[in-house]
C-alpha cells in the first residue's frame, strides 16, 4: 500500500508539471499580446518592444518555459502585469475567503446528499425515492448563476434576511454556500443512494436485521460505513472542482476569493495571475485526489491489508 | 423505434422529450412564432418612466431594458444555445470516442500516452480553462462551441477507453483477428457498434452540460456576444436589474433549467434502456 501511495505522489507531481506546460503553451500561442495591453493604446512600437523585453517575452519559447518552471520551483509565480506585485502573495491573500466558502459549501453538500441519499436508498422505488431522484436531477441541471440570483432575490432583496453581497460575517457565507451546496448535493444524493443500495442487499445486512437490530442501527451503524468510500473519493474530487468552480458564485456575490481574482485578471489579460490561479486550482485538484487516496485506508481496512 | 417506444412509457423521459421537441420547434420556427424582431428596440417597449415592461398580453415575457421583446429574444436565443449544445457536444463526443477507442485498442506505449494525457486534462480546472480561452480568443458562437468541446471530451474518452479495453479481450474479437481481419475492420465493424449506446447516452447527457456551460460563459460576458441573443447573455445583459425586473433573469433561467433537465432525463432513461446492467444506479 505504501508503494501505491508513493506512486500516486509521483503521478501527482508529473500531472502538475503537465498542467504548467499546457497552461504556458496555451497562453503563449494566444493572439492577445500582453505587452500591447500593458502599454496601452497610445504606445509607440518602441515602448511595446521595451515592455516585451522587460517581461522576457522576446526570448525563445523554450527559454521562457524553463525560466518559468525554474521560478515555480522557488515558489515564484511571476509578477502581475497590471497590479505590479508578486502573484503568489495576491493569491495567498485571497485563498482564505475561497477556503471558507469551499468548506461551507462541502458541508451543505455532504449533509444534504447523505440525508437524502440514505432516505432514497432505504425507500427504494417508492414515492420518496423517485422525488429525491427527480430533485437531484433538477439540482444538477440548474444554472448556478440563476440559482445565485434567485436566492439573492428571495432572501436578500425581498425578505432582507441576508446581505446582498460582501464578506466578513457568518451571514455573508450563507447564500453563496447554499448556492454551491444545494446544486452539488444532487450528485452526492445519487452516489450515496447507489452505494447504499449496493450495500443493503448484502448478506451481513440481512444478518443484522435477523439479529433483531433496529432499522436505524442497521442502516447507520452497519451499512453506511461500507458505503462511505465513494463519498470520500467524491469529496476529494470536489475540493478541486470548487477551486475552479467558484468563479461564478464569487462574481455574483462579490466574494473576495481567488475566483474573483481570476475573473478580474482574465478581463485585463493579466497572464501571470491567470496562470497562477490555474496552477493553484490544479494543485487543489491533485491534492484533493491524494487526500482521498490517503484517507481511504483509514476508513476501509480492506484497502489497508492490500 | 423500440427505444422511442420505451422512452414514451417513462413519465420523466416523456416530459423531457416533450420539452426538447418544443424547444427545437421554437428554435426552428422562431421567425414565424415571434411577433417582433429580437433586435428591435420598440418605440412602445418601455414604460413612460423608461422601465422595461412586465410580462403581459402584448409582450408574453415582457420587454428588456432596451425595450426589446423578451419572448422574441428567448426564441432566437434558443437557436444559439441549441446550435452550440449540439455542435460542441457532437465534437466532444467524437474526440472522446476517437481518443478512448485508440487508447483502449492500441494499449502499449501509444495507448498509455493518450490516457496519461486524458488524466492530465482531468486535473485541469475545466471551467477556468474555458473561461480563460473564451476571454482571450475574442468570443464568437463557433469559438465558444470549440472551447466547450475542448473541455468536455475528457469524460467520454475515459468511459470509452474502459469499455474498449473490455471488448478487445472478448472472444469474438480474438476470433475475428484469427480469421485475418485487419485493425481497421475490427475497430469500425466490430468495436464501434458496441460503443454506440455509450456514445448516444453521453451525447444526450452532454447536451445538458454544454447548454449550462454556454449559459455560464455568456453570463460572464465571454460567451456569445450581444446583440446576438443566447439564453446566457440575455441574463448577462439584465443581471443588474434583477430586483426591478426579475422576469428578465428568471424566465430565461427557467428555460435553461427546463432544457438541461430534459436532456438529463432523456439521457438517464436511455442509459436504462440501452444498458440494463446500469439500471437503477447513478
Amino acid at each position: 500500500m505504501a508503494f501505491f501511495l508513493a506512486r500516486r505522489l509521483v503521478q501527482a507531481v508529473l500531472i502538475l508539471l503537465g498542467v504548467a506546460a499546457i497552461t504556458f503553451l496555451l497562453l503563449y500561442f494566444l493572439p492577445a499580446d500582453p505587452a500591447v495591453l500593458i502599454a496601452g493604446r497610445s504606445a509607440t512600437p518602441q515602448m511595446v518592444a521595451a515592455i516585451r523585453h522587460e517581461l522576457g517575452l522576446d526570448q525563445p519559447l523554450v527559454m521562457q518555459f524553463l525560466h518559468y518552471v525554474g521560478n515555480l520551483l522557488h515558489g515564484d509565480l511571476g509578477r502581475s502585469y497590471t497590479q505590479k506585485t508578486e502573484v503568489l502573495p495576491l493569491i495567498l491573500a485571497r485563498l482564505p475567503a475561497t477556503l471558507i466558502l469551499m468548506a461551507a459549501g462541502i458541508v451543505v453538500e455532504v449533509a444534504l446528499g447523505l440525508t437524502f441519499g440514505i432516505i432514497a436508498a432505504v425507500r427504494r422505488g417508492g414515492f420518496v425515492d423517485r422525488s429525491v431522484m427527480m430533485l437531484s436531477f433538477v439540482g444538477v441541471s440548474s444554472p448556478q448563476f440563476v440559482v445565485a440570483l434567485l436566492l439573492l432575490y428571495v432572501f436578500a432583496a425581498t425578505l432582507g434576511w441576508f446581505p446582498m453581497s460582501g464578506f466578513g460575517t457568518a451571514r455573508h457565507v450563507v447564500l453563496p454556500a447554499l448556492t454551491l451546496g444545494v446544486l452539488g448535493a444532487g450528485w452526492y444524493a445519487r452516489m450515496v443512494r447507489s452505494a447504499m443500495i449496493e450495500v443493503l442487499r448484502q448478506d451481513y445486512v440481512r444478518t443484522a436485521h435477523a439479529k433483531g437490530l433496529s432499522g436505524r442501527r442497521v442502516v447507520l451503524g452497519h451499512a453506511l460505513p461500507n458505503a462511505l468510500l465513494p463519498i470520500i473519493a467524491m469529496v476529494g474530487i470536489d475540493i478541486g472542482q470548487f477551486m475552479s468552480g467558484v468563479v461564478v458564485v464569487e462574481a455574483v456575490y462579490g466574494w473576495p476569493g481567488i475566483g474573483q481574482l481570476a475573473w478580474q485578471a482574465i478581463q485585463q489579460v493579466d497572464v501571470p495571475i491567470i496562470m497562477g490561479v490555474t496552477l493553484v486550482s490544479a494543485l487543489a485538484i491533485v491534492l484533493g485526489n491524494l487526500l482521498a487516496d490517503f484517507v481511504a485506508p483509514f476508513v476501509d481496512p480492506r484497502i489497508r491489508s492490500q | 423505434m423500440r427505444v422511442l417506444r420505451e422512452l414514451t412509457r417513462r413519465p420523466s423521459a416523456l416530459f423531457g422529450l416533450i420539452v426538447v421537441v418544443l424547444v427545437l420547434l421554437a428554435a426552428i420556427f422562431a421567425p414565424w412564432i415571434a411577433h417582433f424582431s429580437p433586435d428591435d428596440q420598440l418605440a412602445d417597449g418601455l414604460s413612460l418612466e423608461g422601465a422595461p415592461l412586465p410580462p403581459g398580453s402584448d409582450h408574453l415575457f415582457g420587454t428588456d431594458t432596451l425595450g426589446r421583446d423578451l419572448f422574441a429574444r428567448v426564441l432566437f436565443g434558443a437557436r444559439t444555445s441549441l446550435i452550440i449544445g449540439l455542435v460542441a457536444n457532437g465534437v466532444a463526443v467524437a474526440i472522446g470516442l476517437l481518443v478512448g477507442l485508440l487508447a483502449g485498442y492500441l494499449r502499449g506505449a501509444a495507448g498509455n500516452l493518450l490516457m496519461r494525457f486524458t488524466d492530465l486534462m482531468m486535473a485541469f480546472p475545466a471551467l477556468l480553462l474555458a473561461i480563460a480561452l473564451a476571454a482571450l480568443l475574442k468570443p464568437s458562437l463557433w469559438i465558444v462551441a470549440m472551447v466547450i468541446a475542448l473541455v468536455n471530451w475528457v469524460q467520454v474518452a475515459r468511459i470509452v477507453y474502459t469499455e474498449t479495453r473490455g471488448l478487445v479481450e472478448r472472444d469474438f474479437i480474438v476470433a475475428e483477428r484469427s480469421l485475418g481481419a485487419g485493425n481497421g475492420r475490427i475497430i469500425l465493424l466490430h468495436i464501434l457498434p458496441h460503443l454506440m449506446p455509450t456514445a448516444i447516452v453521453w451525447g444526450t447527457l452532454g447536451i445538458a452540460t454544454t447548454v449550462l456551460l454556454e449559459a455560464t460563459l455568456s453570463f460572464l460576458g465571454i460567451g456569445v456576444q450581444p446583440p446576438q441573443p443566447s439564453w446566457g447573455n440575455i441574463i448577462f445583459e439584465s443581471q443588474s436589474y434583477f430586483q426591478d425586473a426579475p422576469w428578465l433573469v428568471f424566465i430565461p433561467g427557467a428555460i435553461i433549467l427546463a432544457t438541461a433537465l430534459s436532456f438529463n432525463l432523456i439521457g438517464d432513461a436511455l442509459r436504462d434502456i440501452l444498458d440494463p446492467t446500469q439500471r437503477g444506479r447513478l
